[in-house]
């Protein structure tokens, strides 16, 4: 029986305790330069990446829904440019018809004037036409009247009417 | 598939079983079985490594010894021809091997140098001041030799002694060691490569292994103790003492490889609970000391009560490291040990067929639960060894703002 006093992995040995660190201390620095560095750039590598990427994502993000709300803005502009435009329209619309109809009267006044003036002149110059054909007439009654020489005022009578009747079949 | 599996359990069960007959139950033939000594030479170092224990495959490994009248010698351990219980059958130079141990014989008649035959090894109790000495003796020519104390550094403290001869041999553990650390070498090696070829995909293969551990360490180890800033550079250590002693851990629980008992040796803890000591001591700064030594802001009398204790919790925080990692490394293969020594202590060591069933059909259920635990236990305290070493460098290096209390 081993008195358990005697806990032989209890007991520090020279031997172990030189190998124990030596392997340690190769085991810290090999893994420190060849695993533990690399591995933890590289694990903050990615996470920066990863971050970047979440970032970046947002702008994007963020940039598109401020062009979305530009556009919206550039078509609620152009809807009231449309509205404007038609407002104009109208309005133009309007004010054509109402110069149209204006010209139009204007135009129809004038040509009214020159017709009466037209009138006025041919009535003028058919007024000095009779009077003119009035005094030819006139003057060949009298010529006739005269050559027939008056026998009877019955007969003088009847041959100024006669010649009246015959005047006014012209 | 299903038959496979049961096929392999019950293999696997066979060679668990058949993995102390060697040791327990060829020693019943000549007395009865001792589970304690059985336990504690199989955690114990060796200087021979055994694997496959059923079988029995005995590894010679080198030797390196120093006594101060004889000088170094390096030789194999295959000189001293090991048979069961890891006992040479030869002497060599004086030395010989017991119980995987290197002795060293000193008694005049001995051969102290070339080889001799030796018929056995004898153990006694002797009283030395009262105490109970552990005492062998080797057998040579029909003579009692006696073997001086193993070489250990207590002298004498823990049972060991004061040693005439220095060990400083490649031993099972020292192998462990080796192989664990090229494993762990090759694997997270393996897995930097495929960082640095393929640093914009996502981890696969060793990364998904490595990766998980890696950052458990860094984000809930490293960071929240030592702080976001200054993390980086102890995070190499904690990575370190994390996965050897993982890796180490795991290592001990594979069945038929030895079951080196590396994390369970003091001398090796202590290793690492020293490089701790020392880490956390150059990297302590003014405040960490002036917290030892006068305590701010308490009464003057109070202040050396508080620096004496403070000095002793000092020492105490590493020595506390070492001694949980040993102790609950080395409990746990002696409880796998002891549920297995079930066979024999109800079996009369191997003398008895149907107790022996018996006692294997208890050992069983018990082995494996307890190696489940086992498995468990690896994982907590390669974490609690690194997560109370983050917390010690974190208490060392952290600067405390004393200007509020300054006003009242």
């Amino acid at each position: 029986m081993i008195s358990l006093l005697a806990f032989t992995p209890f007991q520090p040995t020279p031997g172990l305790a030189f190998w124990a660190l030596v392997i340690f201390l190769l085991f810290w620095t090999i893994m420190y330069k060849m695993a533990f560095k690399p591995i933890s750039e590289a694990l903050a590598k990615r996470e920066d990446d990863i971050q970047n990427a979440l970032d970046q994502a947002r702008i994007a993000k963020e940039e598109m829904s401020n062009l979305k709300s530009e556009n919206e803005k550039l078509l609620a502009e152009a809807r009231e440019e449309r509205a404007k435009i038609l407002v104009e329209a109208k309005e133009a619309k309007v004010a054509i018809i109402a110069e149209a109809k204006h010209k139009a009267k204007e135009e129809a006044s004038k040509i009214m004037q020159n017709a009466m003036h037209e009138i006025d002149n041919h009535k003028k110059a058919a007024m000095v036409e009779v009077k003119n054909e009035i005094g030819i007439l006139a003057t060949q009654i009298a010529e006739k009247v005269l050559r027939k020489e008056l026998k009877g005022q019955s007969e003088h009578n009847q041959y100024v009417n006669d010649l009246i009747k015959e005047m006014n079949l012209n | 598939m299903m038959k496979k599996n049961n096929f392999l359990i019950a293999f696997f069960l066979f060679f668990i079983s058949q993995q102390y007959v060697l040791a327990g139950g060829g020693e019943g033939h000549e007395k009865a079985y001792d589970p304690a000594a059985t336990a504690i030479h199989h955690i114990s170092d060796g200087n021979v490594y055994t694997i496959l224990d059923g079988i029995g495959v005995t590894l010679p490994l080198p030797v390196i010894v120093y006594a101060p009248d004889q000088g170094w010698d390096f030789f194999s351990s295959g000189k001293f021809h090991p048979g069961h219980h890891e006992d040479g059958h030869e002497s060599y130079n004086g030395y010989v091997l017991h119980h995987g141990s290197i002795y060293r014989v000193m008694d005049a008649g001995f051969p102290a140098t070339g080889s001799a035959h030796i018929e056995g090894f004898e153990h006694s109790l002797e009283d030395k001041n009262g105490k109970k000495v552990d005492v062998y003796h080797a057998l040579y020519e029909g003579q009692k030799y006696r073997l001086d104390a193993r070489s250990t550094l207590d002298g004498g403290v823990l049972g060991g002694g004061i040693t005439s001869f220095y060990d400083f041999s490649i031993t099972k553990n020292v192998v462990s060691m080796i192989l664990v650390s090229l494993f762990l070498l090759w694997l997270f090696t393996t897995a930097a490569k495929s960082y640095k070829k393929n640093p914009d995909k996502a981890p696969k293969g060793i990364q998904g292994v490595v990766e998980p551990m890696f950052m458990f360490i860094r984000d809930e180890v490293a960071i929240p103790f030592i702080g976001k800033d200054k993390y980086r550079k102890f995070l190499p250590l904690l990575m370190s003492i994390f996965f050897f002693i993982l890796g180490l851990n795991l290592f001990g629980q594979i069945p038929f490889l030895g079951s080196t008992n590396v994390t369970g040796n003091l001398t090796v803890t202590m290793i690492i609970a020293v490089i701790v000591f020392i880490i956390v001591s150059i990297n302590g700064k003014k405040d960490y000391w002036q917290h030892i030594f006068w305590m701010p802001n308490v009464p003057v009398f109070i202040k050396p009560l508080l620096a004496a204790v403070e000095i002793m919790g000092m020492f105490i925080k590493p020595l506390t490291l070492m001694l949980r990692l040993a102790g609950n490394i080395s409990a746990g293969h002696i409880a796998i040990l002891s549920f297995i020594g079930l066979i024999f202590i109800f079996g009369n060591a191997g003398a008895n067929l149907s107790g022996s069933v018996i006692g294997t059909f208890m050992a069983i259920p018990l082995t494996l639960f307890m190696m489940a635990i086992e498995l468990i236990v690896a994982f907590v305290q390669a974490f609690v060894f690194t997560i109370l070493t983050a917390s010690y460098i974190g208490a060392a290096i952290e600067e405390h703002h004393h200007a509020e209390e300054h006003h009242h």
